[in-house]
């Protein structure tokens, strides 16, 4: 295995040897070992971020017809650097009623809760943090630090509309917790394991194919997860100033902000990682490198619908948001659950199976739409009318 | 010493810390917190005796639902969430008592328990937890029917929280 | 190695902490708190018992899961009751929920 094939086990090699030959005891070995690890892994994503930010305000300026950022470096790319330490040198404001240590942990959390995911990401073949046997629901679990970080930052403001945003993104982020896990959960059955690597090696056709809608709903479940356009009523300027980081300066805002770019990239991640068949493509077992190339080119397909989304969809009613999470997405999320479970059984090994699962997809998405379209539609018509009044009009 | 001690020690500090303080502080909302730190010690207890899935579960069931939850009833039950003027009921020092006592009690019974020394011993080969509970769960030799009676106490608390919180309608 | 007996210590005083919360605290979400403390305990000596005394036997992770569930369906149906009374009744202090004490 060369290095140009497989850069990170040979490092890792000669880090191994490096250590041993350093005649240290053996558990100190392993320590070290994994905190280099760690290290790595969450470092490659907090390098990431500040690329990512450059990438989304570029294609968001795409989309608003605007140029983006230019002026620092090449094609703006040092603007995210220059924004850094703007941040770093702004006042640190701590509100004087605050929970201060609540205050300062909230930040941190949020940002943790994402790096988390990043452990068991499988970046390419034998590029892992760690295989867990129960990674999809580890993602599940560490998801839950994402909401009480925001429950922390809204209390310990001590600000009213901090606490409205928190009970906003509290209520919205455990509805959308319900359809994401159920459609998680469809890979999981297709792949018959819940490690992450083993997701990726069991799908010889990609996820997408046998299950087109769960990933719909999982990219939309996670799109309000992520407390963005149209789905960012937690943090809706114009009703509650910034929701839960109204009070955040400097750094912790930061924090905060990258915490969140970093989250749409990782959702881009898990659906190509369910969906798009993570690091699989042509020579990638050869040559490891050429995996992340491709986990990355896809999740940055995941990543662009999400961006999309964001710059072209107005933000959605709380109500509305509500209701389209139980009455439209819980319910197909169930369906295609218990459905996929009854037909893979029975097509299993069948050359039925990849057109069988595809159509009885297809069906539940267009079941749960006309129902849900009747459903409004009934709505409308109970809508209380009132009388035309004169409107003056321009003479 | 080896790691593993190492980190037991660090973990059982840091659940009996913070269950001392989950008790006694008069601000709820803190409670709530430490109360989640005792919970993510027990998570990581889970995983020190090679229970992976119950750790997940714990993590999932308790810090993102148990104690969201109970964060938000701390909140929509009172005017200011900041604190109350008396933590403690009427009948505290019977209570300080009465649990100094069980705990000492446990303690000193347990001691005497020739097995209480004893180390883990290996698991079994090809030993794999998800397999295992998922077939315990499912096979009728198994636990299938506790597994369906847990689904429908689920159902029913659900129904019932419900229908006990909603406001009342008026005229009722 | 650990021995069984730390699990058990911990545990044991894990449940007389959450004892003294359940007798002596006066907010009642607080004492549901408690309750939780000791159900966490009786969980770590369950799943204890399961990995030192009979690790090729799945029911003490079986008992455990069962635990949660119950856990999980006594928070829900505790709080809804306790927003309940506190809509009605304006407190929810333990010792002023009295109506049907004689």
């Amino acid at each position: 295995m060369s290095f140009w094939q497989d850069p990170v086990a040979v490092i890792g090699q000669w880090i191994l040897d490096l250590l041993i030959s350093l005649n240290l005891p053996e558990a100190w070995v392993t320590f070290i070992y994994t905190l280099l690890g760690v290290i790595v892994v969450a470092s490659f994503g907090l390098i990431l971020v500040i690329f990512l930010i450059w990438v989304e305000r570029k294609v968001a300026a795409r989309f608003q017809d605007r140029l983006g950022p230019n002026r620092a470096g090449p094609y703006g790319l040092l603007q995210t650097l220059a924004d850094i330490v703007k941040l770093l040198t702004k006042e640190d404001v701590v509100p004087e009623k605050a929970d201060r240590l609540v205050f300062n942990i909230a930040p941190i959390l949020s940002m943790v809760a994402v790096l988390l995911i990043w452990a068991v990401v499988p970046f390419a073949p034998g590029w892992i943090g760690t295989d867990l046997n129960v990674g999809v629901l580890y993602i599940a679990a560490v998801g839950s630090f994402g909401i009480l970080s925001v429950l922390m930052a809204g209390w310990s403001s001590n600000n009213k509309y901090a606490l409205l945003g928190a009970f906003r993104a509290v209520a919205q982020l455990i509805s959308y917790e319900v359809p994401m896990l159920l459609t998680m959960l469809v890979p999981v059955l297709l792949a018959r394991g819940m490690g992450m690597v083993h997701m990726v090696t069991a799908q010889d056709t990609w996820f997408i194919f046998l299950a087109p809608a769960a990933a719909v709903v999982f990219l939309i479940s996670s799109i309000a997860e992520l407390g963005r356009t149209p789905f960012d009523l937690l943090e809706a300027e114009s009703e509650i100033v910034a929701g839960y980081h109204t009070e955040y300066t400097g750094m912790k805002f930061g924090l905060f902000f990258a915490a969140e770019f970093l989250h749409a990239f990782t959702v881009g991640v898990l659906f190509a990682i369910f969906f798009l068949g993570g690091w699989r493509g042509p020579w990638a077992e050869q040559a490891p490198i050429l995996g992340l190339f491709y986990l990355m080119l896809k999740s940055i397909f995941g990543y662009f619908i999400i961006m999309w989304v964001r710059s072209t969809l107005p933000r959605i009613r709380i109500d509305h948001m509500l209701a389209f999470n139980w009455k439209f997405l819980t319910p197909v999320a169930l369906a295609l659950l218990i459905l996929t479970a009854f037909l893979d059984k029975i097509f299993s090994e069948t050359a039925l199976r990849i057109p069988v699962l595809l159509i009885a997809n297809l069906v539940v998405l267009a079941i749960g739409y006309v129902i849900s379209s009747a459903m409004t539609r009934r709505q409308a018509k109970q809508r209380v009318k009132f009388k035309k009044r004169p409107v003056a009009k321009p003479a | 010493m080896t790691v593993e001690q190492g980190i037991f020690l660090f973990i059982g500090f840091l659940i009996l810390f913070s269950g001392f303080m989950m008790v006694t502080r008069s601000n709820l909302v803190h409670a709530a917190l430490y109360l989640i730190l005792v919970l993510f010690g027990v998570a990581v207890l889970f995983v020190l005796l090679n229970a992976g899935f119950l750790a997940v579960v714990q993590i999932i069931v308790y810090i993102g639902a148990i104690a969201i939850l109970m964060i938000f009833a701390v909140m929509l039950t009172r005017g200011d969430v900041t604190g109350e003027a008396i933590t403690m009921n009427s009948v505290f020092g019977w209570g300080m008592l009465l649990s100094s006592l069980f705990g000492f009690a446990l303690i000193i019974m347990l001691g005497q328990w020739p097995a209480v020394t004893s180390l883990a011993p290996a698991l079994p080969a090809s030993w794999n937890e998800l397999v295992e509970i998922g077939v315990a769960f499912l096979s009728p030799q198994g636990f299938v029917i506790p597994f369906e009676v847990a689904s429908v106490l689920l159902l029913a608390a659900l129904i019932g929280a419900l229908y006990v919180a909603r406001a009342p309608k008026k005229g009722e | 190695m650990i021995p069984l007996s730390w699990y058990l210590y911990l545990a044991a005083g894990l449940f007389a902490l959450g004892l003294f919360g359940a007798v002596a605290r006066k907010n009642a979400v607080a004492i549901l708190m408690s309750v939780e403390l000791m159900l966490n305990a009786v969980n770590i000596n369950i799943v204890a018992f399961w990995r030192y005394l009979a690790p090729a036997e799945i029911g003490g992770q079986i008992f455990a899961i069962m635990v949660f569930a119950v856990a999980a369906a006594e928070v829900a149906v505790g709080l809804a009751l306790f927003i309940s009374i506190y809509n009605s009744r304006k407190t929810i202090a333990a010792d002023e929920i009295n109506l049907m004490k004689w």
